[in-house]
């Protein structure tokens, strides 16, 4: 966290006819670093991405990218970030390594360069074998990891990444994220909007186009609460009994929460504390048979939720929920 | 922090006149690599594209044609000249098309955040249109011999025939590529495109003579460039007089690329400065 600062943002304005999309959004990331950024669709995160990577120009503000103004700058700027939108950016009726290799000329390599590093990344994406197929012919996810390669061509310095692991199963995605952290950890900064925010060193919270709050992934957890103990009984009848094993647990004057339905009760407890060993053998001795019991935290959603008062609504397109995290129950959030 | 003081200036401005277009035209033509390579890869779109301008020699040739009075030569000899110009026109109108599709595709996204010349997306579809008229008016030329076309052109008169018919075809991808730019609708632009095709192509010399039109519209016809064209490479081909139709089909074609080139090259760029 003590490198130079590669993404700043002051003050970012853009009105996209009556509709405010930014409204003085300020970002800053360092090198080698991870910026997330949360919000609910619609909050303005891919507006800011694209202003960042010269797509877009601001109404009002001002940015810098790798030290570079994102306006009177942009041509320079452009070799040295990489890009991946929340749409597949490649062109179908190439093969894998056409497309490559046309990015790789177009960042300006020369031709045999080009061809070396499109084999490279075809390699590192496990596509070597789909290399000399029409795109069109590949699956959502194969078209993903070519997209996210186009964006890594030149190794930039700076990479953005709009939702990037939508449509990806899990063994690409662990892939993406073990390159990425390779990535990061040689230096690079990534500043990217998804639902795998866990990945990040630092969030920023946005909300109608400004950031409403900011920190590492546990400062914003803190600031929502501390974690939940759950216990789910065997037989409904010991619930009850469960329930006032709890109580002495839960953190200042918070209700133990009890779900008959699911045979399920569970208490907020204060950060820090490691109460698992001691509530097995509270139970034990209330003659409580547990089925299920655990201290699940709070997630990212649950902050947004607690930050804004609304959901960050998950779209159609966020297959399951994030494998990073668990979550606790909805109806108590 | 220290590049926070570098205050944002044009870096444009800091490339040599000389470098911009020779990079304009190298990523220029890393985009028309990528156009031509998809042609055969979509076979139906040029499979169409040439029974087209085919149909159009069959229905003059042996529909129409009779009707039509042009002196003591053959129809069929007068006609296509006609035809490799409107061929190379409405060939043009897949510029317009391939444009907006890019447009709407996230493809274009990426193009905008590479280092390269910004014009390059144009120089490269249009380029690679030009490749692709040429095979289909080879096709028409071929189609034209067996239907009884015999041409009686020199070398010479080929190669100056040929070199107008390019440039037209360039030229009028460039109109084409600025429609296609302001319509950016791909249902949109074929029919956007016949509003200006259409009359220039049918108010000429290309399928009649010109003397057997209404003085108003004669004017018109005897004026624009499809009839200079026409006219230019008919003579050439025909081994006739070509008088000041080449020069005026020439100008013409120059004039029209030193207005939309520059145009459809700052409308591509205000869309990217959104």
């Amino acid at each position: 966290m003590h490198g130079r600062r590669t993404i700043l943002a002051e003050g970012l304005m853009k009105n996209y006819g009556k509709t405010r999309a930014l409204n003085g959004l300020d970002l800053e990331a360092k090198e080698g670093t991870v910026l997330g950024l949360l919000g609910p669709n619609g909050a303005g995160k891919t507006t800011a991405v694209r202003i960042l990577a010269t797509l877009l120009k601001p109404d009002a503000g001002r940015a810098e990218v790798a030290g570079l103004d994102v306006v009177g700058q942009a041509n320079l700027l452009r070799s040295r970030i990489g890009l991946t939108g929340q749409y597949a950016a490649v062109d179908e009726y190439l093969t894998g390594r056409e497309n490559l290799e046309m990015f790789g000329r177009l960042y300006r390599l020369p031709k045999t360069r080009a061809r070396r590093r499109a084999d490279e990344l075809l390699e590192r994406f496990d596509l070597t074998d789909a290399a000399s197929r029409l795109v069109k012919t590949y699956s959502g996810g194969m078209r993903r990891r070519l997209d996210l390669a186009a964006s890594l061509v030149v190794s930039p310095p700076v990479l953005f990444l709009d939702e990037p692991t939508t449509g990806l199963d899990p063994r690409s995605r662990l892939a993406v994220w073990d390159l990425i952290g390779e990535l990061v950890t040689s230096g690079m900064t990534l500043l990217l909007t998804t639902q795998y925010l866990e990945e990040a060193d630092r969030i920023s919270v946005i909300d109608s186009g400004r950031v409403i709050a900011d920190g590492t992934s546990g400062e914003l957890k803190a600031r929502v609460g501390g974690e939940r103990l759950e216990v789910t009984v065997v037989h409904e009848d010991d619930l009850h009994a469960a329930a006032r094993t709890l109580r002495p647990y839960a953190h200042g004057e918070g209700d133990v929460f009890v779900d008959a339905a699911r045979r399920h009760a569970s208490v907020t407890v204060a950060g820090g504390q490691r109460p698992l060993a001691a509530l097995v053998r509270d139970l034990d001795a209330a003659g409580v048979e547990v089925e299920d019991l655990g201290l699940r935290r709070p997630t990212l959603d649950d902050v947004f939720l607690a930050l804004t008062g609304h959901a960050t609504q998950p779209t159609e397109d966020e297959l399951g929920s994030s494998p990073l995290d668990d979550r606790p129950e909805k109806e108590i959030a | 922090m220290s590049a926070a003081t570098t205050g944002p200036h044009a870096d444009n401005s800091g490339q040599s006149l000389r470098s911009r277009l020779y990079w304009a035209l190298a990523d220029g033509l890393v985009l028309a690599k990528r156009n031509l390579v998809q042609i055969p890869r979509i076979p139906e779109l040029l499979i169409f594209a040439t029974i087209q301008p085919v149909m159009f020699v069959l229905l003059f040739r042996y529909v129409f044609g009779g009707a039509i009075d042009v002196g003591s030569q053959s129809y069929v000899n007068y006609l296509m000249a006609g035809i490799f110009a409107q061929t190379v026109a409405f060939g043009s109108m897949t510029t317009g098309i391939g444009l907006a599709e890019d447009l709407s595709r996230g493809l274009i996204d990426r193009f905008r955040s590479l280092p390269m010349a910004r014009s390059a997306v144009l120089v490269g579809r249009t380029i690679a249109d030009l490749v692709r008229n040429m095979f289909v008016v080879a096709v028409m030329l071929a189609v034209g011999l067996l239907v009884g076309f015999r041409p009686g052109g020199g070398a010479t008169g080929w190669v100056a025939a040929i070199g107008l018919l390019l440039l037209l075809s360039f030229a009028f991808s460039w109109i084409a590529a600025t429609i296609g730019l302001l319509v950016r609708n791909v249902e949109a632009v074929q029919p956007a495109s016949f509003v200006w095709l259409f009359p220039l192509t049918f108010a000429s010399s290309a399928f009649v003579p010109t003397s057997s039109m209404p003085g108003w519209l004669r004017a018109f016809a005897e004026r624009q460039p499809i009839t200079q064209v026409v006219d230019a490479v008919r003579g050439f081909l025909l081994d006739e007089p070509v008088g000041s139709a080449g020069w005026q089909a020439l100008a013409w074609c120059v004039g029209i690329l030193l207005v939309f080139v520059p145009l459809a090259v700052s409308l591509y760029r205000r869309m990217t400065a959104r």
